[in-house]
This record gives C-alpha cells, sequence and structure tokens, in this order.
C-alpha cells in the first residue's frame, strides 16, 4: 500500500519535473559505494601524483624522494594515517598538505606561496592535490593513529574543538550545526556525527577522495574549505593553522579506525 | 530546451567533425572512419535505438544479468554490468531508457572472451537499463531500474 | 595530450580480468559553461583491448558514458607478463594507447 502511494506521488511530481521524493529506507547508498570503489577515478590522480613525487622539478630540479612525512626521509608508506603530526624541524604541526608543500618549497624550491594563493585543482596547488592522492593511497587499510601527547597537538586539539563549536557566518553556523547530531542529512546525503568517534571517523577516513558529480579529486584541505563556504563564512586560508586544527581534531577522534582513502563521493 | 540540447550534441559529435579533422590530416581515416554507430548513438527512442543496433524487437531473457545498484547517489556516475549466460555472445548493448539518447556503449565480445563487462554511464533520472546482447544472430533484452537522487553539499 | 590509462590485467585461472579506468571529460554537448554557451561534445567514441596482438574486446561509447570512464572485463587465457594494449579514439580524433603487463 505504502509502495502504491509512493508511485503515485512520483507520478506527480514527475509531471512538475520535481525531485523524486524517497523514503530513509531508500536511501541506502552502500551498494553505489561499493561499486565505484573498485576502480575508483581517484587511481588516476594517484598515478600523476607517484610520478611526481619522483620527478625532478621547481627551481632546485630535485625530486620528492627525500620527503619526510613523518616516518623517514621518502617514506610514504602509512604516513598519512599517522597525520596530522608536530614536526620538529619546522617546530609546527603539520597536515599532509602543509608538509608536503614544505618539502615541494625545501627540496624543489617551489614557494608555498604560490600554492596558498593559488587556486584549487590549479598549478601547483592541483599538482599538490594529485601528491596527496599518491600519498593517501599508501594508507589504504592503515589504522588512524594520530599521536596528540605533544603539547602542540592538545594546543590544536583544542582550537579544533573550538572551532567545531562556534557559531559565525551570516547564518550563525557551526559545524556542529550539520554534524552534531544523529541522523542528520542534506538532501540524500546522510550527514556524521562528528561529535562522536565513528562519526568523525566517518568523514576523516574517507576524505580525501574522488567526487563523481564534479569529477575532481578533493584533498582533505579542499573539503573543510567548502564546509566553511558552506557555512557562509570567511573562506580558511589554504593550509593555515584553523585548518590543519579542525583536522586534529577529526583525525584524533578517528583513532584506530581504518583508513578508506582515496574515498569516492557522490 | 531538450530540443535546443540535442541540436547541439548532433553538431559537437557529428561525422563533420572527423571529416575535418581527418581532412587536416590530425587523425588518421580509419580511426575517423570506423564503424562508431551514429545512428544508434543518435537515437531518440527506445524503438528507434534498437533498430539501428539491428535488434528489433528482441526477446525478454532471463540469462542476460544487469548488475547495478538499486539506488545511486549520484546520477553522473552509475555503475552497469552486464552478464550474459547465452552461449556464443557477440555483442552487448547499455541503454538507458529516459536518457536524452538511449544508447550508453556497445561491446563485441570476440570468441574467447567473456560476457561480462562492466562500466559506468551517466543517468538523467530514475529509469530502467536495458542490457541488449546478441547471440548466435538473435537478440535477447533484460532490464532493471535504477533510482537516482540528487545529494547534499559535499557528500 | 590525453593524460594516460590507468590499466590492470590479472590472470587467474586461465581467466584474465582487465580493468581500464581512462582520464577523459566526456563532454555531452549538453552542458553550458559560466558564460551560457554550449560547452562542445567531447568523447571517446571507440575502445580496443588487445592481448599480444589479438583484439579482446571492442566498444563504442556515447556520450552518455561517465566522466573518466571505466571499463572491466574477462577473456579466457592470458599468462603474467603478457602484454596486454587499450587503445581509445574521441570524436575529436584525439587518442591515446597504453601497455601493461599481465600481472
Amino acid at each position: 500500500m505504502k509502495r502504491k502511494l509512493m508511485a503515485a506521488a512520483i507520478g506527480v511530481t514527475a509531471a512538475f519535473a520535481a525531485p523524486l521524493a524517497f523514503t530513509s529506507e531508500e536511501l541506502n547508498f552502500d551498494a553505489y559505494r561499493q561499486m565505484l570503489a573498485d576502480g575508483n577515478p581517484a587511481e588516476l590522480f594517484e598515478m600523476e601524483g607517484e610520478e611526481l613525487w619522483v620527478t625532478a622539478r621547481g627551481p632546485k630540479n630535485a625530486t620528492l624522494e627525500q620527503c619526510d612525512l613523518g616516518l623517514g626521509p621518502g617514506v610514504v608508506e602509512g604516513a598519512a594515517a599517522q597525520l596530522p603530526r608536530y614536526f620538529a624541524d619546522t617546530g609546527k604541526v603539520q597536515d599532509l598538505e602543509s608538509r608536503l608543500m614544505h618539502c615541494m618549497e625545501t627540496l624543489q624550491g617551489i614557494p608555498s606561496g604560490e600554492i596558498i594563493g593559488g587556486k584549487f585543482r590549479q598549478g601547483e596547488r592541483g599538482k599538490l592535490a594529485s601528491l596527496v592522492a599518491y600519498v593517501v593511497t599508501h594508507s589504504k587499510g592503515k589504522p588512524i593513529a594520530v599521536d596528540v601527547s605533544h603539547p602542540k597537538m592538545q594546543d590544536m586539539y583544542a582550537m579544533g574543538e573550538k572551532v567545531f563549536f562556534y557559531r559565525t557566518g551570516a547564518m550563525d553556523f557551526s559545524c556542529a550545526s550539520c554534524h552534531g547530531e544523529d541522523g542528520k542529512r542534506i538532501r540524500a546525503t546522510h550527514l556524521p556525527n562528528i561529535t562522536t568517534n565513528k562519526g568523525a571517523a566517518e568523514g576523516w577516513t574517507s576524505w580525501p577522495a574522488y567526487r563523481v558529480s564534479n569529477s575532481q579529486f578533493w584533498t582533505f584541505q579542499h573539503r573543510l574549505w567548502d564546509c566553511f563556504r558552506q557555512q557562509r563564512t570567511a573562506e580558511p586560508v589554504f593550509a593555515s593553522d584553523v585548518t590543519i586544527a579542525l583536522s586534529v581534531f577529526l583525525a584524533a577522534k578517528s583513532n584506530g579506525y581504518e583508513a578508506q582513502w582515496p574515498g569516492v563521493k557522490r | 530546451m531538450d530540443n535546443q540540447r540535442r541540436d547541439a550534441l548532433k553538431a559537437g559529435g557529428g561525422l563533420g567533425v572527423f571529416g575535418l579533422l581527418a581532412a587536416a590530416g590530425l587523425i588518421k581515416p580509419e580511426m575517423a572512419f570506423a564503424a562508431w554507430n551514429k545512428d544508434a548513438f543518435d537515437a531518440k527512442t527506445m524503438d528507434a535505438a534498437l533498430a539501428a543496433i539491428g535488434a528489433g524487437k528482441p526477446a525478454d531473457s532471463a540469462d542476460v544479468q544487469i548488475t547495478a545498484p538499486d539506488i545511486a547517489e549520484n546520477g553522473a556516475v552509475v555503475p552497469v554490468g552486464v552478464v550474459s549466460n547465452i552461449a556464443n555472445t557477440e555483442y552487448v548493448a547499455i541503454m538507458i531508457e529516459k536518457n536524452p539518447a538511449m544508447l550508453a556503449a556497445s561491446f563485441t565480445i570476440p570468441a574467447g572472451t567473456l560476457a561480462d563487462v562492466q562500466t559506468r554511464v551517466k543517468m538523467g533520472q530514475t529509469s530502467d537499463v536495458f542490457a541488449v546482447v546478441k547471440a548466435g544472430g538473435k537478440f535477447y533484452v533484460a532490464k532493471k531500474e535504477v533510482k537516482v537522487t540528487l545529494g547534499g553539499c559535499g557528500g | 595530450m590525453a593524460s594516460p590509462m590507468r590499466i590492470r590485467a590479472a590472470s587467474k585461472d586461465g581467466v584474465t580480468e582487465v580493468r581500464v579506468l581512462m582520464s577523459h571529460p566526456m563532454e555531452t554537448g549538453q552542458r553550458k559553461n559560466a558564460a551560457g554557451e554550449v560547452i562542445p561534445a567531447h568523447f571517446i567514441t571507440e575502445l580496443t583491448a588487445k592481448h599480444n596482438d589479438k583484439v579482446v574486446l571492442s566498444a563504442e561509447f556515447g556520450p552518455s558514458v561517465s566522466t573518466n570512464p571505466y571499463l572491466a572485463f574477462k577473456f579466457n587465457g592470458g599468462a603474467k607478463g603478457d602484454k596486454m594494449v587499450v587503445t581509445w579514439v574521441d570524436n575529436k580524433g584525439e587518442s591515446r594507447t597504453d601497455e601493461v603487463q599481465i600481472s
């Protein structure tokens, strides 16, 4: 009976070319996502990143093979699962993007400003995204293991938590407005409750991801930037402390959960 | 609106482009004039699309299986797989009934290759997906409905 | 210059499974850009896959195959180290050929 009513409703809405209505039971995309995971087009970006890693580039005509992502120079395997982390050589907490940026600047002589002032998917920031795809793929299946024991990590976690609940912008929204309760969604998309570890891990372990809606590979920096944009507030500076703090908050809450990188999203 | 879109599609995908490029020496003629079935890809009804691939009225077959999700989170990328258990399957086509043009892709299966292909297609809306198969000179068909939704802001 | 394909070909129990990801916009010719101009159609029309020198699959695509197309298929035979070559051609006459060894 319910099915018949649905069918009738669909008939009516279709006549006005309006979006179709679905029950929440129907909005289960597990099978869909599973089918896309095998042959995730993020692999195309990963390939490009792998090539970039070993290509001598920049004013210093060097490769990134000596880049230390936290597990020693050149170690890519498992490195992303332990980021962000405190790096003694820079005296800073860095996420994958800011650390790669540091390597590109110090090893290759590519100024960070070019990436910070650039645009997503273009120029050096675009190349950085491909490098991210390459690095995260080598942590696929690894448990998230972010060490928050360093005081600077604790500071970043605290800042991230504060930012998560901080209401701002024209809509007076915080991250928590959308991601602070179970069972919320925007249109058909389920929103994880990031105040829980499980919900935080749902987000953190599935980004960076290939987005099928625009055929782009999105880094976590890109994802966070879009959250701010949706929040109708000031756009964060690329790889700035606020973005890294939010990443520390999410990543630390995800400890022990398995990285699904790279993800594939609607 | 729809008509404009379709005209643009024809203009962009026509043989005229091939001809110009071939004439300019940019592509090898054998590539440009290979057997890409323009009539089938331009067909705007199921009947016309079936006719253009020579299928006429294919018989329903339980031996043709479609693998596709019941519901897709984004119509831009919908995974579709086709397996034919009919002996000597030599051709497989995937058609989306409610797309502006039905035929999405076709596959020629030489002897020794399994009739088991997977790809991903765009779907403008909820629709039946058809797998049309040719085996032993005859055509068979199976269908499966795939619901298409709109997603949220970031996924 | 088109970007390389990602081809994976693995032989198991006498059957080789081939999975290909192609880097291609697959523009339908139905979309408009920010200025309201129609973006011209640009899509792969044909694809050929060869095991050594034998064609094991040929395909025709229309514009409704998804951006960055994916294709998976299986054929009998194929041994580790054999050559697997995939070529596509698009409606603008651009083409790309990549090869891998079967693993």
